[in-house]
């Protein structure tokens, strides 16, 4: 016990990490109680993930006034070190093994090693159970861990945490793939582990549920600590002004429709995923679809862009609408952009110019049939300037772009097709709070050009905010409808969460 | 300027440049190793040997840049050529006349394009892995090929088709002639048409592409369909060359086409390469090989050097001679 | 049982394909469930199946290895060459040479594919070139027949002379690939190491962050396949008394199909020596009952690929694979 209080499981002051003439940190402070659910908020790139590395000893610091690990000062943590004093992190991706077993992926350390010796199974399972035992979950130890549900996994990844005797563990946008109710569950398991003394981190840009388990959070922004603050009366909105820095506005933007009817559904089912659904959505109009993760809103959309065939009747443009596959609902004027944009939006591996004109081929041939780089060209030229999408070459790889910029390319694939119906799927899922405003702006502009909009979010405020009319959609129906000015975000989150 | 050579290295790939260089550090050391190298004699042999494993190469290449693999490509060759030669005998064999001849091709490419489009439909259908549908179809076709010729030879056929193999147009191969025309369309179609779009699409991320809007279905069907009709033209070519089909005829190849598009930069997780590339591997390979024969090597020496060449070129790319020490820790 | 039927699919699948097979083929023919069929069904299978152990541990770890069979060649032809300089030898110096041959080579995949981050299918292909062709240019082709006398005498471990005066024999070669089989088995469900490959062929970012040496799981992996293609030497030369330098090319996709057949995931983290075994032999007794049904030999093949191909449009393994984006284990 060198220096630092007792209590305090982490102390970092004046951390500065430089890649390449860039400050990833600068001179960061950070501090993290004993047993304290702790909140590490910014944007993509503003530091967090660099500050983790250091904290696990990946990355050294260039430099550093204090560095001390459970009241032991360190001139920097080395990746031993790290392990031996209970410092550990659940990477987003788990990092688990999909064809293992639960109890071998709890108990994978024992194994780790170049010495050959036999597998102690007893032990391990025995040691498995008791990590289970400890978060009040039972499960079937034999079971590949591919069959459990993501959020089974997640507990599996915290459960191995455990087995290293973690006092400090650090979850990377734990919720990000959870639906409500294994949300709960996860945040049971935090005040659990927080009761046994052991400091958790969130770390995340999505931090609404997890804001009110935690006791203070701190924001980075740019790789500057921007200051730590307690959770009490601390709001998303608030929260998002820290990151960004600068005022998000958030004004409801609804207004009457009054277009034409662009897409009608009556008593649309797929059983098991939803039941008898009426939606009417009117050229000009945006309608919010939310609900929880599982409410069937993405089978919704699946049956409506002929991914799944439904009964019931839709009609598109008054015109009977019966889409025999994705190609087809395309061709008839509907467009999806997916919430998994990382593996199903864009091709990652592909340049900008090919993502966007994707959708589109056949709108630039020459006369030989065959594909011209002009016209192309004149695509992507053309969408950049509209959308404002901040590219380098259109022969850079997507991946290089920012997922606001990402997303803005979908939207631009998809509005390419001329559309008359644009489903967005969870629009902002990775992308930073700064840049959502621009996409719901593009999609206000949409809007105001004609375009029918059927906007699904699980978050309350972006429906909110972004929509004409609200849909709440439960257990695979259409529970009400809510006007966005004559409700409030506390009204709706009740009827969300309830 | 500098837009041309954007547009240039964007059509060509990337890796067109280093190997042009390596092209020509060979032909100066084969140069000046031999004298005979440099001579037409040289060239005009190469122009007869290369055309076939280009052939092959081309018909492996579409599949490995939508992720997958052609495996029965040397069968496929095979039994169109068998095809070919089956309708020429029905038509008097050496006797055949030219619409015997061009109906047998036609027979031939059917049989090589229908083949093909079976791999792919499996492959597109049931989700089944490449390597393994493909391997299956290999199996398959070198046991019916068998089958029907219980192993042997089958030979005697009009001189007109051996003039395919061995002639020449204004002093230029015919058998050369083929190819490029082949491969021309091969780099036409893999940098300008909607199919050689989708085919990379396919290759980098097939859900993706799926929920793009595109028919990947389809595409994968036509992928295999146009690699088994390449490979009836490298069976008709085969015939022509060797004036005989036997099946397991150019078995040998099958491995160093992909030795071939590996060393034209095609990348092996599917999505990213280019035509001009991959031609210019053929011509390397080739002239490793004539080279070394005329210095007095056999061809078992040119294919290990083939294999070395591959190494030495993927551990140039890789960026990681620093590691001369191979295991060290990361 | 049910969990292990849930759990193993693909080998349950098979197992019953085969047992139907063999069903059949005892009740169409009376030559299959003999003594004398069984044995050498299982005589001819050997060296097959000790290729399928080793490939198998390579496609655990996420790789392919293409190279096996001519690996097995070059054993053959330098532990030849070096027996009969030594003076002939005997079974613990052929073992000792043919292992070491073999596991060098295999490590110089390894070392490839681990330090220059080449993917696996690409380097294998290369070594595939370079043995042959190295092999071949040196041989000249020539094979090898005056071998040490304790290498080719036939060793039958189990004899049997049926009332009609047919002998039935078990030979050495299968006791050495059962205790392969057997070895495989321990070291990939039994040991550290061999779960540390699973897991390295499963997540290969999630084994480095767990602190699994990479470097290590894919020298185990190209090394014991090296072992199997050194021991699959020395039984083949035993089998057939002589050395031929390119009898074993091209056998090694036949090998590849079965132990996909069985189960193994190209891509890594999936696959059980009980499946590599049965797709083995789903192979070899389709080969054998068609020789006792009657039908033409050149039939064999084509048959077989058909069978292949519809078992694999009948069942719908997902074989994801080189398709899938793989970051480290097979780069």
């Amino acid at each position: 016990m060198t220096s630092g209080s007792d209590s305090d499981a982490l102390r970092l002051k004046g951390i500065t990490k430089i890649f390449g003439g860039v400050k990833a940190l600068d001179a960061v402070d950070f501090d993290v109680r004993a047993g304290e659910v702790h909140c590490l908020a910014g944007e993509n790139g503003c530091g967090k993930s660099t500050l983790i590395k250091v904290v696990t000893g990946v990355y050294r610091p260039e430099s550093a006034e204090e560095i001390s690990l459970f009241g032991q000062t360190l001139s920097a943590i080395t990746p031993v070190q790290a392990r031996a004093k209970g410092v550990s992190v659940i990477w987003q991706d788990l990092a688990l093994f999909p064809n293992m077993s639960v109890a071998e992926n709890i108990a994978f350390d024992t194994l780790v090693g170049a010495r050959p010796r036999g597998v102690p199974f007893a032990k391990m399972h025995a040691a498995a159970a008791e990590a289970l035992a400890r978060l009040g979950v039972t499960l079937d130890l034999h079971a590949p861990l591919e069959t459990l549900p993501i959020a089974q996994r997640q507990v599996v990844a915290i459960a191995r945490a455990l087995m290293n005797d973690a006092r400090l563990i650090f979850m990377d946008e734990p919720t990000a793939s959870l639906t409500q109710s294994e949300t709960d569950r996860l945040l049971d398991i935090v005040r659990k582990l927080s009761a046994d003394g052991v400091a958790v981190v969130f770390v995340s840009h999505r931090l609404a549920e997890v804001l009110d388990i935690s006791s203070r959070v701190t924001v980075l922004r740019d790789g500057k600590l921007v200051g730590v603050y307690p959770t009490e009366g601390m709001t998303q909105a608030k929260l998002g002004e820290l990151m960004t820095g600068h005022l998000l506005e958030s004004t409801v933007s609804a207004r009457a429709a009054t277009g034409p009817v662009v897409f009608e559904a009556k008593g649309l089912s797929v059983p098991g995923q939803f039941e008898n659904i009426d939606l009417t959505i009117r050229a000009g109009e945006v309608v919010g679809l939310t609900g929880l993760i599982g409410a069937g809103r993405t089978e919704l959309a699946h049956a409506m862009i002929g991914m799944t065939r439904a009964q019931g009747t839709m009609t598109l443009l008054g015109k009977p609408y019966r889409p025999a596959s994705l190609r087809d609902a395309i061709a008839r004027g509907l467009a999806y952009v997916s919430e998994d944009r990382l593996s199903l939006g864009l091709l990652q591996k592909q340049s900008i110019a090919d993502n966007a004109a994707i959708s589109v081929l056949h709108k630039l041939l020459d006369r030989f049939g065959l594909i011209a780089p002009a016209k192309k060209d004149a695509l992507i030229r053309d969408w950049v300037k509209r959308l404002g999408i901040k590219i380098g070459a259109p022969e850079n790889p997507i991946a290089t772009l920012s997922g606001g910029n990402q997303q803005k390319v979908v939207l631009a694939k998809w509005l390419a097709t001329e559309p008359k119906l644009l489903i967005l799927d969870s629009p902002t899922v990775g992308v930073d709070v700064g840049a959502r405003a621009g996409i719901f702006r593009i999609v206000r502009e949409l809007a105001d050009q004609g375009l029918a909009i059927l906007l699904i979010s699980d978050e309350a405020s972006e429906v909110l905010y972004n929509s004409d009319r609200i849909l709440h959609m439960a257990g695979g129906q259409i529970r009400h409808s809510y006007d966005p000015r004559q409700t409030t975000i506390q009204a709706l989150e009740a009827a969300i969460y309830a | 300027m500098s837009a041309f050579i954007t547009r240039l290295r964007q059509n060509l790939g990337t890796e067109t440049f280093g190997l042009l260089i390596l092209l020509a550090v060979m032909v100066t050391v084969f140069s000046l190793a031999s004298p005979r190298f440099l001579t037409a004699a040289n060239f005009g042999s190469m122009g007869y040997q290369a055309p076939l494993l280009g052939l092959l190469t081309l018909a492996m290449l579409g599949p490995m840049i939508s992720g997958g693999i052609n495996l029965a490509i040397i069968f496929l060759a095979n039994i169109s050529g068998l095809t070919f030669a089956w309708v020429m005998l029905q038509f008097g064999g050496a006797e055949a006349g030219l619409p015997a001849i061009f109906m047998g091709a036609v027979a031939a490419m059917a049989v090589g394009a229908a083949a093909g489009a079976l791999e792919g439909a499996v492959i597109a259908f049931v989700g089944a892995h490449p390597i393994l549908v493909s391997l299956a179809m290999m199996i398959f076709l070198r046991g019916l090929g068998e089958f029907l010729t219980k192993g042997g030879d089958i030979s005697g056929f009009p001189d007109v088709v051996g003039a395919l193999g061995h002639g020449a147009i204004f002093g230029f191969p015919l058998p050369l002639l083929l190819f490029l025309i082949v491969a021309l369309v091969w780099h036409v179609l893999f940098s300008r048409s909607r199919h050689g779009f989708a085919t990379y699409m396919v290759g980098s991320n097939i859900r993706a592409a799926e929920y793009s809007g595109l028919p990947t279905k389809r595409t994968l069907i036509t992928i295999y369909a146009l690699s088994g009709l390449v490979c009836a033209i490298a069976g008709i070519l085969m015939l022509a060359r060797f004036n005989s089909v036997r099946v397991g005829h150019g078995e040998a190849m099958l491995l160093v086409t992909v030795l071939a598009i590996f060393l034209g930069g095609i990348d092996p997780f599917g999505g990213k390469g280019r035509v001009a590339p991959v031609i210019l591997a053929i011509l390397i390979l080739q002239i490793l090989s004539s080279g070394l024969n005329l210095i007095g090597a056999n061809q078992h020496l040119a294919t290990a050097v083939w294999g070395l060449f591959l190494i030495a070129v993927m551990i140039l790319r890789s960026g990681r001679l620093a590691a001369l020490i191979p295991f060290r820790k990361d | 049982m049910r969990n292990l039927m849930k759990n193993r699919q693909i080998e349950t699948r098979i197992f019953i394909a085969l047992a139907a097979i063999c069903i059949f083929l005892s009740l169409a023919t009376d030559t299959f469930l003999t003594l004398g069929n069984l044995t050498s069904l299982l005589n001819n299978s050997s060296v097959n199946l000790i290729w399928a152990v080793g490939l198998l541990v390579v496609l655990i770890a996420g790789g392919i290895d293409i190279s096996f069979a001519v690996a097995t060649s070059v054993v053959q032809y330098v532990a030849a060459k070096f027996l009969i300089g030594i003076g002939g030898g005997n079974w613990l110096l052929g073992f000792i040479a043919c292992g070491m041959v073999g596991i060098s080579l295999g490590l110089i995949n390894a070392a490839l594919i681990h330090g220059f981050r080449i993917i696996s299918i690409v380097v294998t292909i290369a070594t595939f070139n370079a043995f042959f062709g190295l092999l071949m240019f040196f041989t000249r082709g020539r094979s090898i027949y005056n071998l040490p006398d304790w290498w080719i005498d036939r060793i039958a471990l189990f004899e049997h002379q049926s009332a009609d005066g047919a002998w039935s024999q078990l030979m050495m070669p299968v006791a050495v690939m059962v205790v392969c089989v057997i070895a495989t088995w321990v070291l990939i469900q039994r040991t550290n190491l061999g779960r540390q490959i699973y897991a390295f062929g499963d997540n290969p970012e999630g084994a480095r962050r767990a602190g699994v040496n990479l470097a290590l799981m894919q020298a185990l992996a190209y090394g014991w396949m090296g072992l199997m293609a050194g021991i699959a030497a020395l039984m083949q030369v035993n089998i057939v008394q002589e050395v031929v330098p390119n009898a074993l090319y091209g056998r090694e996709l036949d090998v590849l199909a079965a132990v996909v057949l069985g189960g193994a995931r190209l891509g890594g983290g999936k696959g059980t020596v009980l499946g590599a075994v049965l797709g083995v032999m789903f192979v070899a007794v389709t080969q054998n009952g068609l020789n006792l049904l009657g039908i033409s030999p050149f039939a064999f093949k084509m048959i077989i690929g058909a069978a292949i191909l519809v078992a694999i449009s009948t069942s719908n393994m997902n074989l994801g694979g080189l398709v899938a984006t793989r970051k480290e284990g097979a780069k």
